[in-house]
């Protein structure tokens, strides 16, 4: 027979100014296995537990039923609570009478103390029929993937690095470096972005326990914390990193010329490129889509006649050019995975009344950034893109695919605000004729030394800020009218500018859904990840051993992103210090015996969790991988034959919760 | 299965002003094999006053035509974008049971709100495929203004984009036409004030026009009459203000759709417009040169009897 404890928590005011607590602990007295009862003001204070603690020891408790919050909160608590009084952990039962109860009923205080009361009966209930249960321990690899080579995942791979544990770093284009490295400037310091991160890149280039791969992607994950089996997609470079010195050769003398991506198609790079001059690894690929020679391979196969090229072949030094390259796949065990894949610009064309790319001369923040920037394709000099005209005024439209609900974006991209004000200082740096004008809806300057920075763009650079939505813009002539409104002075005004810059906010990056859907990570609506926690467990996810950094979670600017990047870096090294690690015992089981083999379970499974076995007399039957399995339920609802149960939440535990209420 | 039978609201001006587009909307139903019966003894829609003064008029004025055409069973087919509005609109709020048992009981009659209300624009496009065109439009350049109310709010109306609407676009493009990319689709025109505020809409009307010409537009067409009105009768005034070089004809899509299924100009009465197309429709080979056109009653009447429509009213 059972001995169960019964402890009701006050929870200062929250449960104990509903529930009438005294008539609860009454209540409990009576029910059927209970040997104690006691309440507390605070449960989870020191002296609550120690009085929990005592009680255990003084009245030979061997079950234990606590009335208080969620369990999400605080059953790890008191676990670790029973366990010091010696008894199981998994003998502990939490009764919801906060969350559940008090919070949701303080218009009823009499009806709020029935609940509670049978809320502990079921408790109780429920822990006569516990069982203890053991934890597993399982060993790790001590390395760590990162996906993703902005300025997130750079920091997350080095602060990894230099713990000690391997790391590899995967990015799908030629280079690391990410957006950081397109923009010119950063605010509220105005450094220069590239200076700042080439130093990391290079870092990262050179530290002997990162694994660089650039143009390559994750194809699948499997495994589970500590034991990730990662197939990583090396697309083919054509070129021989190996042999490759860097020296340049071919980029200089490829005759092909083909928009180049990084500076958003406003100038032409070669088929065989790095991205931008500080790129890191300093060693090109081909882009076989624009490549002479791919282009007469192909058009051969077809029976046309192009003439071939070959002479970056010819001319490289170390003979690194493999035409014949193949893309690979890389299989790795890792223990801990951190992804960093950022965030892409939001694709403005949905926006019809801006003109959705029929005027030239409106450009978005990032082409303004590669305008401005020195590495840029114009050397730093801002012209207007449609007749290289120094445009004299340039108006802002803030919150181009943020807070608009119309265009299916309300959620505010935050650095739009400040890129802005940085930009058009900037501006008038570069040329002091320069008006600008920014359309704006707030100023959102939350930052340190933001504001000061936001109001020196209006006092010291003379931007004129005008509250309200631009309604539209079109061209008149040379110049480019935007009609809108100064909701300030309640007027509509329009004004003729020479280049108008939509502040696009930021969107996930292409291809996160089917990332997160390989790594079985949950993303909002959005498409951004969801972290386990957006308060306490910023970077961590809901499966265990992945976590997350910078702007794949949200918008945000360069400071956060690299704190980011050393949060989740921190959780790994945390991760890896350990020698094994401790499975959760509440997974499911599936009887062998009466498993008719349908494996229905296999399929519902979020988790690939159950393996499938043959047994001695032929039959194929389903089996829990316990280190996988999260303990979600889903098989053993779907199981016709009652075969699959759930440790700490068997079939009979539950129906005994259920049976207590008939009375 | 595309129903081929309406009841047909033309609301009061395609019985005066916009009677060009009265006709050609028949004619070309008539020859796309679309029934349009008249509802009998239909009134004003409310538009631009009811809604202004009260709401319930706004509504009920409307659901007066929408019981009509729920009684006949058939979805009710609307030319003028004001009127399919205030259709529109009305059937919206009447999806409020206690607005609607107000209505029937103003009404005197039972209605049940199930009526379909289709533009026009709408109709023709879902039978593009249908169409046999015999004189493509392909040396036409068109600018496709489908102006404030045809698109908006989406919620209600729910016809195409409403800031780049591609139906008509579509429509056009089909009967050969090339449709010019262009920025002012739905910007307003003006509306309702040439007779209070007429500045304001020769400003919006002509930067409406200009815009259209800089795309490269040989003409415009429209689907609303108070657009058709504020873009075609102006334009003298426009030169005299913005002194602009440039006439831009002004037509409705159902007389675009006529020429290219056939119809001559005389029976799309082309010749009522302010602006005339004709010029530019011969230099383009759409009309044949040399034909002195002039509104012609008697030539009306012929048209409408070989198409079979019983009765008519004339202005």
């Amino acid at each position: 027979m059972a001995r169960t404890g019964v402890f009701i928590c006050h929870c200062g005011t929250n449960i104990g100014g509903t529930v009438d607590v005294s008539k609860v602990l009454e209540a409990a007295k009576s029910m059927p296995t209970v040997a104690y009862v006691d309440d507390n003001t605070y449960s989870c204070s020191e002296p609550g537990q120690a009085s929990i603690h005592d009680a255990i020891i003084e009245n030979r408790l061997d079950r234990v039923v606590i009335g208080c919050c969620s369990p999400r909160m605080h059953e790890n608590t008191f676990r670790k609570t029973v366990a010091t009084a010696g008894i199981n952990p998994y003998l502990l039962e939490i009764a919801n009478i906060r969350e559940h109860c008090s919070w949701v009923h303080g218009d009823d205080k009499e009806a709020a103390t029935d609940k509670a009361i049978e809320l502990v009966r079921m408790a109780v209930a429920k822990a006569a029929s516990l069982e203890p249960l053991f934890s597993r321990q399982v060993g790790l690899t001590k390395r760590a993937l990162v996906i993703g080579g902005g300025i997130a995942g750079i920091q997350a791979a080095l602060d990894i690095a230099n713990a000690d544990y391997e790391v590899v770093l995967v990015e799908r284009e030629p280079s690391i470096g990410g957006r950081m490295a397109q923009l010119d400037k950063t605010f509220p310091t105005l450094d220069c972005s590239a200076c700042i991160l080439a130093p990391k890149m290079v870092d990262v280039a050179q530290h002997h326990n990162i694994t660089l791969l650039t143009y390559a992607e994750v194809q699948d994950v499997k495994g589970f914390v500590g034991n990730f089996e990662v197939n990583i997609l090396q697309k083919a470079r054509k070129v021989d990193h190996i042999k490759c010195t860097g020296c340049g050769t071919c980029w200089q003398k490829c005759l092909e010329r083909t928009p180049s991506e990084f500076n958003l198609e406003m100038g032409k790079r070669s088929a065989i490129y790095i991205p931008f001059p500080q790129a890191v690894p300093l060693k090109p690929v081909i882009d076989t889509e624009h490549c002479a020679h791919f282009k007469y391979l192909e058009a051969k196969e077809e029976g046309r006649d192009l003439p071939d090229c070959n002479i970056c072949q010819q001319l490289c030094p170390v003979s690194a050019i493999d035409y014949e390259q193949e893309d690979q796949i890389i299989s790795e065990r890792f223990g801990a995975i951190i992804v960093a894949t950022g965030y892409q610009t939001f694709d403005h064309s949905v926006y019809h009344e801006y003109g959705s790319g029929r005027y030239t001369d409106v450009i978005t923040g990032l082409h303004l950034e590669r305008l401005l920037s020195a590495s840029g394709p114009t050397g730093g000099e801002v012209i207007r893109p449609s007749d290289g005209l120094l445009p004299k005024t340039v108006v802002f439209v803030s919150c181009v695919g943020s807070r608009d609900e119309q265009k299916g974006r309300s959620y505010c991209s935050k650095v739009c605000c400040m890129y802005m004000a940085k930009q058009a200082i900037m501006l008038k740096e570069h040329d002091p004729e320069v008006q600008c004008y920014i359309f704006y809806i707030d100023i959102r300057a939350g930052g340190k030394d933001f504001e000061e920075f936001a109001r020196r763009a209006q006092e010291e650079y003379g931007t004129l800020y005008l509250r309200g939505r631009v309604s539209k813009i079109y061209q008149e002539g040379k110049k480019l009218i935007v009609c809108g409104e100064d909701s300030l002075i309640g007027r509509a005004v329009e004004i003729a500018a020479d280049l108008v810059v939509l502040a696009t906010g930021m969107e996930p990056s292409i291809g996160a859904v089917e990332l997160a859907q390989r790594l079985k990570i949950s993303y909002d609506t959005n498409n951004f990840f969801i972290e386990a926690h957006p308060k306490l467990r910023p970077v961590e996810t809901n499966t265990d051993g992945i976590f997350l950094a910078g702007s794949c979670i949200g918008p945000k600017d360069i400071p956060e992103s690299v704190a980011q990047g050393g949060a989740a870096a921190a959780k790994v090294t945390a991760l890896f210090s350990q020698d094994v690690l401790t499975t959760d015992p509440m997974v499911a089981t599936i009887d062998p015996m009466l498993c008719s083999g349908c494996l229905l379970c296999t399929q519902v499974c979020p988790f690939n969790a159950i393996d499938t076995q043959v047994t001695r007399d032929g039959r194929t039957i389903a089996l829990v991988n316990e280190t996988m399995c999260k303990g979600c339920g889903l098989c053993v609802a779907s199981c016709r034959f009652g075969a699959a149960d759930l440790r700490g939440f068997t079939q009979q535990q539950i129906l005994a919760q259920v049976t207590s209420l008939w009375r | 299965m595309r129903p081929d039978n309406y009841a047909y609201y033309p609301g009061c001006t395609l019985h005066s002003t916009a009677k060009e587009y009265d006709v050609s909307a028949r004619l070309v139903c008539h020859k796309l094999g679309i029934k349009l019966q008249e509802l009998e003894n239909w009134t004003c829609c409310g538009a631009s006053s009811a809604h202004t003064t009260s709401e319930l008029l706004s509504i009920a004025l409307p659901a007066r035509e929408l019981q009509a055409a729920e009684e006949m069973g058939l979805p009710l087919a609307v030319a003028c974008a004001m009127c399919f509005s205030r259709l529109k609109h009305s059937a919206f709020e009447l999806a409020d049971k206690e607005k609607l048992d107000l209505v029937n009981e103003l009404l005197g009659k039972e209605f049940h709100n199930t009526t379909e209300v289709v533009h026009l624009l709408k109709v023709l496009y879902e039978e593009r495929d249908a169409m046999t065109v015999s004189r493509p439009l392909s040396s036409l350049k068109i600018a496709c203004y489908y102006g404030c109310l045809l698109v908006r709010p989406q919620e209600i109306v729910d016809l195409d984009d409403v800031e780049d609407p591609q139906i008509m676009d579509q429509l056009m493009e089909r009967l050969g036409a090339v449709t010019v990319d262009w920025g002012f689709k739905t910007e307003c025109c003006g509306a309702s004030l040439p007779l209070t505020k007429p500045e304001m809409v020769l400003k919006l009307s002509h930067r409406i026009l200009s815009q259209a010409k800089q795309a490269g537009a040989d003409c415009v067409a429209v689907a609303c009459p108070m657009c058709h009105n504020n873009l075609d009768a102006y334009q003298k005034d426009m030169k005299r203000k913005y002194s602009d070089k440039f006439e831009l004809p002004v037509l409705y899509f159902t007389q675009l759709a006529g020429l290219a299924l056939g119809f001559s100009p005389k029976q799309l009465l082309l010749d009522k417009h302010f602006t005339s197309p004709l010029p530019m429709l011969r230099d383009k080979g759409l009309a044949d040169a040399g034909i002195a056109i002039k509104y012609n009653l008697r030539l009306y009447s012929l048209q409408v009897e070989e198409i079979g429509i019983a009765e008519v009213r004339h202005g």
